[in-house]
């Protein structure tokens, strides 16, 4: 055996590498071409499908008339992605920088979640969130909320399910990124007179709450002014308190990759989810998973799905090229568990 | 991030700058611990609701205690089948996505060929890929194979997809074990006359197998928690996750809830054995 081996050493690799590349180009990359192809169908499941190029005409059919959910995708995954940032990245920095002896545990803590059902965790926000449920009923109970308040069966809620959901994916790329910092950069900074920039840590803060509130507001149909203000003072405090020159020179650029890596592990699963929008929203509130996952599943409208899906894909793949142009794969794959 | 900037020395404690002490000291902690209840509520939900007595089929809001569902865990009809089949899918797929998984690892790390960076971009794909848009072209190839009415999807399907989604993730793990690899081991072994395939299995293997125990584990919990795809790649086969899919639209049963507080705690308690057994070899 380790004869007949070493003659043929050249094609050893190839020998290991058959079974997945047979696996991968069989059952991933032929697929998305058979998506791309469906697209052009015409027919139906009884009759069988015929390819034609005239059936382009698929694209528009399809995409038209959901233009509503895909806005909808884009707006709630941009806010939870933005959502989970702003919650991820404190969390983050404190394993990282001040974890010392529970820095496992705490890790161990963030993937926990993942060690049940996924489904059952999205149902369990249905019990937190309901309308008289463990946080709203005491708190209308005295009087706090009105009555006729909501969350479940808001596009809120839906945002919140995505953001607690896909909260480790952006934490633990984060992580990754700060962990690796060599502390001798902040020491060296701090040496070399870096300040605590408190006044520009509090302007800075209130202006990011502030806007992102904001845009938040606007999307909910909060009160814009006073989601704002409330945003507003938050972020200075924060940023007076926790904002300096090394931070904002060091610290954060090199965490940057991290931050980039989260974001796109966040943003993609939740353009294409519709477990959120299905549990925890309306009818209103139904996002381009829910329609692709209908056609294809209820209505077995293979073409019009199809050319959904290829939208989708098209759309993402953009994205992930870009990055991994200017970013690579490393940070991607390593801070996946 | 205080830390960074609060000079220890200074002379005139401004009450500013003991807020910002203060915040720096506790502030950052609480935060913390916020976010892992955060993070754990649902987790502490779902435990608690395992004990409800619920009105009806809705178990949303608290009732009262009850054992009746741990002492009868599976005494939902299709339940148990369901477990049982997830159980086999994520076993059966754990083992052929970790040994092809760890075969591609092995020509990755250990080997220059042509068509390398290809490959590497093939096992990144699926990784970028939303689980829908998988999902979904798995079921064009099977609707596309045969005549209407087209490819039977079952437990077949099932495992196809669930090997697929599991390679790539195999790959990544065994990977970051294999770099870095004490390479002069296998050389000594050779050296001291071992051929190639008793080296590997007598040195390299041992050596790697905490990875592949690793990649292992994680393809285990992806494919029995996996919904999406296997939402597309299943046709009436419920498995567990499914089996929570159907029950929603009409209520889940308590049962339900007692599954998933079991599944949690043997997750916990075998990753926590398996990190002290860690623990243990690399300190003894």
């Amino acid at each position: 055996m380790g004869g007949w081996l070493y003659r043929r050493r050249r094609f050893i690799p190839y020998l290991l590498l058959v079974p997945g590349l047979v696996w991968l180009i069989v059952f991933f990359a032929y697929p998305l071409t058979q998506v791309f192809l469906a697209s052009f169908w015409s027919g139906s499941v009884q009759q069988g499908y015929s390819f034609s190029i005239s059936n382009w005409t698929n694209y528009p059919d399809a995409i038209t008339p959901v233009l509503p959910h895909i806005g909808r995708s884009l707006l709630y995954s941009f806010a939870a992605t933005v959502l989970t940032l702003l919650i991820a990245y404190p969390l983050a920095y404190t394993i990282a920088m001040r974890g010392g002896r529970f820095k496992n545990l705490l890790l161990f803590l963030v993937v926990a979640p993942f060690f049940t059902s996924f489904l059952l965790r999205t149902l369990s926000w249905k019990i937190i969130l309901g309308d008289d449920g463990v946080v709203f009923g005491p708190l209308k109970g005295l009087g706090l909320l009105p009555e006729d308040f909501r969350v479940l069966a808001t596009p809120m809620a839906v945002v919140a399910g995505l953001t607690y959901n896909f909260l480790p994916f952006m934490t633990l790329p984060i992580y990754v990124a700060l962990e690796k910092i060599d502390f001798r950069l902040v020491e060296a900074a701090r040496d070399l007179y870096a300040g605590p920039w408190r006044r520009s840590g509090a302007i800075v803060g209130a202006l990011v709450g502030g806007v992102l509130a904001a845009l938040l507001a606007m999307a909910f149909d909060w009160s814009i002014p006073i989601t704002a203000v409330l945003a507003a003072s938050f972020g200075a405090f924060v940023g007076s308190v926790f904002v300096s020159e090394a931070f904002v020179r060091i610290t954060f650029p090199l965490s940057l990759p991290g931050v980039f890596a989260g974001s796109l592990l966040t943003f993609i699963p939740a353009m294409g989810d519709y477990v959120n929008a299905e549990f925890l929203g309306n009818p209103d509130t139904r996002m381009l998973g829910n329609v692709i996952q209908n056609r294809f599943l209820t209505q077995n409208n293979f073409p019009e799905a199809s050319a959904l899906s290829f939208t989708l894909m098209a759309g993402i793949l953009v994205v992930v090229v870009i990055y991994t142009k200017l970013l690579g794969t490393e940070q991607l794959t390593n801070s996946r568990i | 991030m205080t830390a960074e900037a609060a000079p220890m020395n200074r002379p005139r404690v401004g009450l500013l700058t003991s807020i910002k002490r203060l915040a720096d000291r506790y502030l950052l902690m609480t935060y913390t611990s916020l976010a892992v209840i955060y993070l754990l509520l649902p987790v502490a939900v779902i435990i608690l609701f395992s004990f409800n007595d619920p009105i009806g089929r809705r178990n949303f809001v608290w009732q009262r205690f009850s054992l009746d569902a741990w002492l009868n865990p599976l005494g939902v009809p299709g339940l148990g089948e369901s477990v049982w089949l997830s159980l086999v899918i994520a076993f059966v797929s754990t083992l052929f996505a970790t040994m092809i998984g760890t075969l591609m690892a092995l020509a990755l790390v250990r080997y220059e060929f042509r068509g390398k960076s290809l490959t590497n971009s093939l096992i990144f794909l699926p990784m970028a890929t939303p689980e829908i848009v998988m999902g979904a072209s798995l079921l064009t190839l099977f609707v596309s194979i045969g005549n209407p009415p087209f490819f039977p999807l079952n437990i077949v399907t099932i495992l196809i997809a669930h090997i697929l989604f599991n390679i790539s993730y195999v790959v990544v793990t065994v990977r970051a074990r294999l770099v870095g690899f004490p390479r002069h081991l296998e050389e000594a072994a050779m050296d001291l006359g071992a051929n190639e395939w008793v080296t590997f299995w007598r040195v390299t293997f041992p050596l790697i197998l905490p990875g592949i125990v690793a990649a292992a584990l994680l393809a285990f919990s992806l494919s029995i928690d996996d919904f999406v795809i296997t939402n597309f790649s299943a046709g009436q086969t419920q498995t567990f996750p499914m089996f929570i899919y159907a029950q929603a639209r009409v209520g889940v049963p308590v049962q339900v809830y007692v599954i998933g507080s079991i599944i949690f705690l043997v997750a916990v308690i075998s990753v926590g054995l398996t990190t002290l057994a860690g623990r243990r070899q690399s300190s003894g």
